[in-house]
């Protein structure tokens, strides 16, 4: 059963709908005691990172106490972001620090066409050497759907980069059992579908 | 590198598929969801359900249509026509919309782009800008192209970003429903003159208007309707078109 984490930031209709579409078992729990038993869980978002402040206290602690069973963990989005220390959007608002590193808002270049936010499909280079189970049979180059304006660093943890203009931020981390995508899955096609069952499969 | 985005719109009124000539004389181009599944499958990279119903009754089977439509696409879907509130678009959204498309609504009450932006986040709003020629400059209507909003075009685009927009849908009504290619100078003037991305509507007829729009026209994304619903062109074709021209595409 995976978890499928609303803090009330946006709609999770299309996550739900590929989730459906991909015959997973999951629950939107109410409370952060129901994550004890879960297999896996998802945390969405979309629109500002100062929302993750509704993951209070308690889910954080479950959260993280999940983390350190092994229970796969997967961010997506504003979700992604979380994973890292914080964000630049909203300094004062402290990330779940499980993945090292600050997000910080993309710059673009507005000279050369080059705009923020980051809206549309682009592609996924991997950085040599970094074996991926959350990409696993997706092609080198494969694109997906982004949107956002803030996007985390490319750390050690990072399994596929993207490129906007100048800028090279982190499209998917992973560590251990905790893995991020900055894209969004769910509106990514045939490839977002395959990532969506990667992560499915290491929760089995 | 950010790939150029190939949008398909559907006209919909009371829940079929329709496609007019300036905003004019409707035919019939089939159903929504049956359309949806074909662009899934074709490579088209964005859905746009655009809702032209003239009365109150034929807007309550907007949802139905949203969700219909959803169930059909992986990718990302915007909505627009008719919606004046929040409520009419929390509806959509919660049928499964990813943006609502405002216009007359923005223009009459520009406090419902920041609104929304709030709620939703700035990836969600789009502002549908129509846009006439008006000698060297261009107009902004209201009211589906029947009344002039007394505002240039350019500059709305400019507020609409400062208020909260994520992204400019720009429809050229001369161009709207001709095939005789986009209003690239329309589209170069509004996608230079804001940071958000800008998609090109109106005019699609051919493989080199798609070129055209951008490269010279500097679009972001380009929408067409009735070349798709008709199958006039391929999707592929379009794009391995415009790859050879050195256009980033996903394909």
């Amino acid at each position: 059963m995976i978890a499928l984490v609303d803090y009330k930031a946006g709609n999770l209709t299309s996550v739900r709908k590929a989730l459906s579409a991909l015959e997973a078992a999951f629950f939107t729990p109410e409370s952060a005691s129901e994550l004890e038993t879960v297999d896996g869980v998802i945390v969405p978002g979309v629109g500002h990172f100062s929302s993750t402040a509704n993951l209070d206290a308690s889910w954080r602690g479950a959260i993280e106490s999940r983390v350190r069973a092994g229970v796969p963990l997967l961010g997506i989005c504003v979700g992604m972001q979380w994973l890292f220390e914080g964000s630049e959007e909203s300094p004062d608002c402290p990330g779940l620090g499980v993945l090292p590193g600050r997000c910080a808002r993309l710059l673009g270049n507005p000279a050369e066409g080059i705009k923020v936010p980051h809206v549309g499909w682009n592609a996924l280079v991997p950085p040599a050497g970094a074996p991926s189970k959350l990409l696993n049979g997706i092609a080198e180059g494969s694109q997906v759907y982004f949107t956002h304006s803030y996007a985390g660093p490319v750390t050690n943890d990072c399994v596929a980069a993207t490129t906007h203009g100048t800028e090279t931020f982190s499209a998917a981390v992973e560590r251990g059992r905790v893995y991020g995508v900055q894209f969004h899955p769910e509106k990514s096609s045939a490839a977002g579908l395959r990532i969506l069952t990667n992560f499915l499969e290491v929760c089995r | 590198m950010l790939s150029k985005r190939v949008i398909a719109c559907m006209d919909v009124r009371d829940g079929q598929v329709v496609k007019g000539v300036q905003f004019q004389d409707l035919r019939h181009a089939g159903d929504p969801a049956e359309l949806a599944r074909r662009y899934n499958v074709e490579g088209i990279d964005e859905v746009v359900v655009l809702d032209i119903t003239a009365t109150i009754e034929g807007r309550r089977t907007l949802a139905d249509t949203v969700r219909a439509v959803a169930g059909e696409i992986f990718l990302p879907l915007a909505v627009g026509g008719g919606i004046r509130s929040e409520s009419d678009a929390a509806t959509v959204i919660d049928a499964g919309a990813d943006k609502v498309s405002l216009n007359t609504a923005a223009l009459r009450q520009p406090d419902l782009i920041t609104t929304l932006a709030n709620r939703y986040g700035s990836q969600a709003v789009i502002v549908a800008i129509d846009a006439k020629r008006h000698g060297d400059r261009f107009a902004a209507y209201v009211r589906s192209g029947q009344t002039d909003a007394a505002r240039d075009a350019v500059e709305w685009a400019r507020e609409a970003e400062s208020r909260g927009a994520g992204e400019i849908l720009l429809t050229s009504m001369d161009r709207d429903g001709t095939k005789s290619g986009f209003d690239r100078e329309l589209t170069a003037a509004v996608s230079s003159a804001v940071n958000i991305p800008v998609i090109a509507s109106g005019g699609a007829g051919g493989l080199e208007h798609f070129v055209d729009v951008f490269t010279k026209g500097r679009a972001d994304a380009a929408l067409a309707a009735s070349i798709f619903h008709f199958a006039e062109s391929s999707v592929h074709e379009l794009k391995r078109h415009l790859r050879a021209h050195g256009i980033p595409v996903r394909l």
